[in-house]
């Protein structure tokens, strides 16, 4: 049966990125072909963003009800085409990956990300589990794919350690859908919806659901599942840990938007167990990020101070609550986005960048100091950045449900990042004049520089229609079809 | 509680117009027209503040020139401006500041002139939008996006320890701001509104009230600042650019007791009468704690510093005696305070210029020379330790005299700050008008030029005008200011309740 044009459409961007991963697929046969891949992954994060226009307003549910496209997950769809661009367009000719494997991580690089986009749309469990593995295997290759230094080995420590995570939080995913279709007797997430209520207290579905949530905490760096992050972020190339910091959240907390669907507000146990999880990350991530010099490793305690700030969103377990943890992830990418096209920028032979090594930058290059500025800025909560608005909404979900504590802990948490993030700050517009040239911006960078600032600062300050379409969109998260 | 909107958006035309000044300063090219553009801009938003004070109703206690607009609709927030009487002033000295502030750094700034002059404006922006804003969350987002400008201000054109002095201003407001927004949220968890007016006047519970009270204390007495919060602002004074003083001294300092003006007192009265006694108690220990230690100063910049701390002690003392006299001699006082103290930067300013030191001694005798600049610091001086026919005098008397209806000893406590006031000021002005001039050779120096004379000269006129006729000064703020009164003092509607 041929499928119907509709649902082609429907179905288009995610065909789009395959086209795309099979094309990167014939590039990389060949030899020194990195220029033609380069062009061609950015071809198909351009024609990703249109088709994700082009599908924007449809509705289908594919593969027997297995997928189902809808508008929460079409303009989840979009961010990520988004957020591939800047990927791409960051990396640049990608300075620190071998030169024989150029094109195979631009080929790895749009598997992934056609696995996140497929993720979005996966309303059954095991479709769910395919597609976080798509998603994530490409990007344990990418790890390793740096170039090697002397005596620096660090890319394979640190690939090593993201698999082995990655895997044992895959196994505890899976064991706790076994325990969810053990007591629903299905794996579709709408059939799920309906049947898992009645039994939601049982000790066995409290489990399957927490267990389950964990192979999303991993990719989200929550606390406990969080080993992984410094460690990755400062292993892998600039351009990989640009990447692995900004889709995989989004994913995480799409589908983490899904599940939580599934738990009410009369669920005291899973809410509790969320908030625990929110507190131990902001203060876990804030903490050790207060001693960090490598900037790499310090956004990646800074990440998982954020997850914490995003699963309190989840601690409501309502719609407002959803809402604003996808507001926060997606205000979040955009401003980690703009912090790692600097990280990028800076070093064009790929070189990890200390926290001393941005001194002087708004001499150097005003741009990328401002980009900066507005990143950090935003990361800590600032208005009229998109961090504050975001830390706002999420404070306002959690403290509607009655989290005082939580709102404390997370508001403290806040001061206490602001050391952190001043001290980058300080460094690159106080710091002392290191007698480094200035740094040349290409005509994309600029552009991509100048869209980041729009965006962070146009997300904080009129976030209303975001907000709104998002809102709008849930209904179809929580609505058996 | 509100008019309808006026035909013409006002506030909102003051509170963005520098905004669209910075991005037009942003394509300008050369620092001579940056510096043009900034004046004319930024003078002729303080033409248009006046428009404020033509059309504003003193009878009224109500807010006036009020905008509203939804701005995130899923957060419930709006867009809501607004002045009242105890606004209106604060508005109209940010407004008219800072074209001086440009002035005092036509010749002070000379390195990266654009990014000094788009980050002045938009300081301006935020500062305006402090005092208009009538919806809480936009009010903390103006109140928190200030920080930036400033401590860019302060860290890139300050002094040499500016880095040191632009963070600790940073981290002390932002730390006290956190609990802030808790509050900003448990009230609105409690009444499902973020609109200000709508805010007070409830019957909250004792505790709940207390508690929010704390929050905003905390955050407004950093500001303000009262001792023991107050060590970010000596650095702050005197690492920051002369501009970056004035706006501290002249603005920044006057939040915190608007805070407490437009939040502390309306919506939590009950806690206001609870902790009143302390935060008077706090307040004259800034006097006393302000003029010590301004005596021992030699830094011109740090004594001044020090007079701020002691004169903001005489704006929460005003406030916290809550009776007429007290709450319109505080806002006095801040108004004072801001012209004072700002015009007192701006001598520091020139003195530095013409010296390239701030010592106390080494400014010895310029006044010999500078007929013009002595006449300026004497006056400005005899303001500040509030001589009477000046304008600093009516604030302070009507402070104490509130003070003495309220408790005697208290006020008592209080009064040897103003001998003290007397005693510094009169130190700095007999060293700069009368020192002896042999070491250093102060003859070269030239006098005022024009442009220092107008950045001057509106201050002076202000000095006389409020101290002589301070009458419609205190009418348009009278209305606000007895409403106010009524919502504190009103204990039948706020049952205090345990």
């Amino acid at each position: 049966m041929l499928p119907r044009l509709d649902s082609l459409l429907a179905f288009l961007p995610e065909l789009v990125l395959l086209l795309g991963a099979l094309a990167l697929f014939d590039i990389s046969l060949g030899t020194g072909r990195a220029r033609a891949a380069r062009r061609a992954a950015l071809l198909t994060a351009l024609l990703t963003l249109a088709a994700g226009g082009v599908a924007l307003g449809r509705e289908a549910a594919l593969f027997h009800g297995a997928y189902r496209v809808d508008a929460f997950s079409q303009w989840l769809k979009l961010v990520i085409g988004l957020g591939y661009l800047v990927v791409v367009l960051a990396g640049g000719r990608l300075a620190d990956i071998r030169e024989e494997v150029r094109s195979e991580y631009h080929l790895f690089l749009t598997l992934s990300v056609c696995g996140w986009a497929m993720l979005v749309s996966c309303v059954e469990l095991i479709t769910l589990v395919v597609a976080l593995e798509l998603a994530s295997f490409p990007l344990y290759l990418m790890v390793a794919l740096r170039r090697e230094r002397e005596g620096q080995r660090s890319q394979m420590e640190a690939a090593v350690k993201y698999l082995m995570f990655g895997i044992a939080a895959n196994g505890i995913m899976v064991f706790g859908i076994g325990y969810l279709f053990g007591v629903t007797g299905t794996t579709s997430l709408p059939a799920m919806l309906q049947r898992l209520p009645p039994v939601a207290q049982s000790p066995l579905a409290v489990a399957g659901l927490l267990m389950t949530f964990g192979g999303l905490y991993y990719k989200l760096a929550v606390f406990p599942f969080h080993f992984w992050t410094p460690d990755v972020y400062q292993g892998a190339a600039n351009e990989t840990a640009t990447l692995i910091a900004s889709l995989p959240k989004i994913g995480a907390v799409a589908v983490l938007t899904r599940l939580v669907a599934l738990a009410t507000p009369q669920n005291p146990a899973i809410a509790v167990m969320l908030a625990l999880l929110a507190g131990a990350s902001m203060c876990y991530g804030n903490l050790l990020a207060l001693v960090q010099s490598d900037l790499k490793r310090l956004l990646g305690f800074s990440g998982i101070a954020h997850a914490g700030y995003v699963l309190m969103g989840f601690v409501a377990l309502d719609p407002a609550g959803s809402a604003a943890a996808l507001y926060a992830i997606v205000a979040y990418v955009f401003m980690v986005l703009a912090v790692f096209t600097v990280v990028c920028t800076l070093s064009p032979d790929g070189a990890n960048v200390a926290v001393e090594d941005l001194a002087g930058l708004h001499r150097r290059a005003p741009l990328l100091a401002l980009t900066l500025l507005v990143g950090i800025f935003g990361l800590a909560g600032m208005p009229p950045f998109a961090g504050f608005t975001a830390k706002f909404a999420l404070l306002k979900a959690a403290f509607a449900r009655g989290h005082l504590a939580l709102v404390i802990v997370a508001v403290v948490n806040t001061a206490i990042a602001l050391y952190y993030y001043l001290n980058v700050v300080r460094t690159a517009y106080f710091g002392g004049d290191t007698g480094l040239p200035a740094v040349a911006l290409d005509g994309p960078t600029r552009l991509l520089c100048v869209a980041l600032v729009a965006g962070v600062i146009g997300l904080g300050v009129v976030p209303g229609p975001f907000l709104e379409f998002m809102a709008a969109s849930l209904v179809h998260v929580r609505l058996p079809p | 509680m509100t008019s309808p909107s006026p035909s013409v958006p006002l506030l909102s035309l003051l509170v963005f117009s520098p905004l669209a000044a910075a991005a037009g300063a942003a394509f300008l090219r050369g620092e001579r027209a940056l510096r043009w553009w900034t004046l004319a801009c930024t003078s002729a938003l303080a033409a248009a503040s006046l428009a404020l004070l033509a059309g504003f109703d003193p009878a009224a206690a109500r807010f006036q020139f009020v905008e509203h607009a939804v701005w995130i609709a899923p957060l419930h927030l709006h867009y809501t401006l607004g002045v009242d009487g105890i606004s209106l002033w604060l508005v109209l000295l940010t407004a008219w500041l800072v074209p001086l502030c440009v002035l005092a750094s036509w010749r002070a700034i000379v390195v990266r002139v654009r990014e000094f002059m788009i980050g002045l404006l938009v300081m301006e922006s935020a500062m305006i939008g402090v005092f208009c804003a009538l919806d809480f969350v936009l009010f903390f987002v103006f109140w928190e996006a200030m920080l930036i400008p400033m401590s860019l201000l302060i860290g890139i054109w300050g002094g040499p320890r500016r880095v040191y002095a632009a963070l600790k201003f940073f981290l002390y407001t932002m730390a006290g701001s956190v609990f802030l927004l808790v509050a900003i949220l448990a009230l609105y968890l409690k009444t499902g509104t973020f609109h200000i007016p709508s805010l007070m006047g409830r019957p909250y519970e004792a505790g709940f009230q207390c508690w929010i009270f704390a929050a905003f204390a905390l955050s407004f007495a950093v500001k303000v600042p009262m001792v023991p919060l107050h060590t970010w602002l000596p650095a702050a004074h005197v690492e920051a650019p002369t501009a970056g003083s004035v706006l501290l001294a002249g603005v920044l300092l006057k939040m915190g007791a608007y805070g407490f003006l437009r939040f502390g007192l309306p919506i939590t009265p009950h806690a206001a009468r609870v902790f009143a006694p302390w935060l008077l108690g706090l307040s004259v220990a800034a006097i006393l704690y302000g003029g010590l230690t301004a005596l021992a100063q030699r830094d011109l910049k740090k004594l001044v510093a020090y007079s701020s701390v002691g004169h903001m002690g005489f704006a929460t003392l005003g406030i916290f005696v809550l009776n007429t006299s007290g709450l319109e001699g505080a806002l006095l006082v801040m108004i004072n305070h801001g012209v004072t103290t700002g015009a007192l930067f701006l001598v520091v300013g020139i003195v530095y210029e013409r010296l390239h030191s701030r010592d106390l001694d080494q400014a010895s005798g310029m006044g010999k020379f500078m007929p013009r600049f002595a006449l300026g610091a004497g006056v400005f001086s005899l303001a500040s330790l509030a001589f009477p026919g000046t304008n600093g005098f009516i604030g302070e008397f009507l402070v104490l005299s509130g003070g003495f209806a309220r408790s005697k000893a208290m006020t008592w406590l209080a009064v040897p700050g103003v001998v003290l006031a007397a005693a510094y000021m009169l130190r700095l002005l007999q060293k700069l008008a009368w020192g002896g001039t042999r070491n250093p050779d102060h003859s070269a120096l030239k006098d005022l030029e024009l442009r220092e004379m107008a950045m001057l000269a509106p201050l002076l006129v202000l000095v006389f005008w409020i101290g002589l006729q301070p009458a419609p000064f205190t009418r348009v703020m009278h209305a606000s200011v007895q409403h106010l009164l009524e919502q504190v003092h009103t204990p039948s509607a706020y049952a205090a309740a345990p």
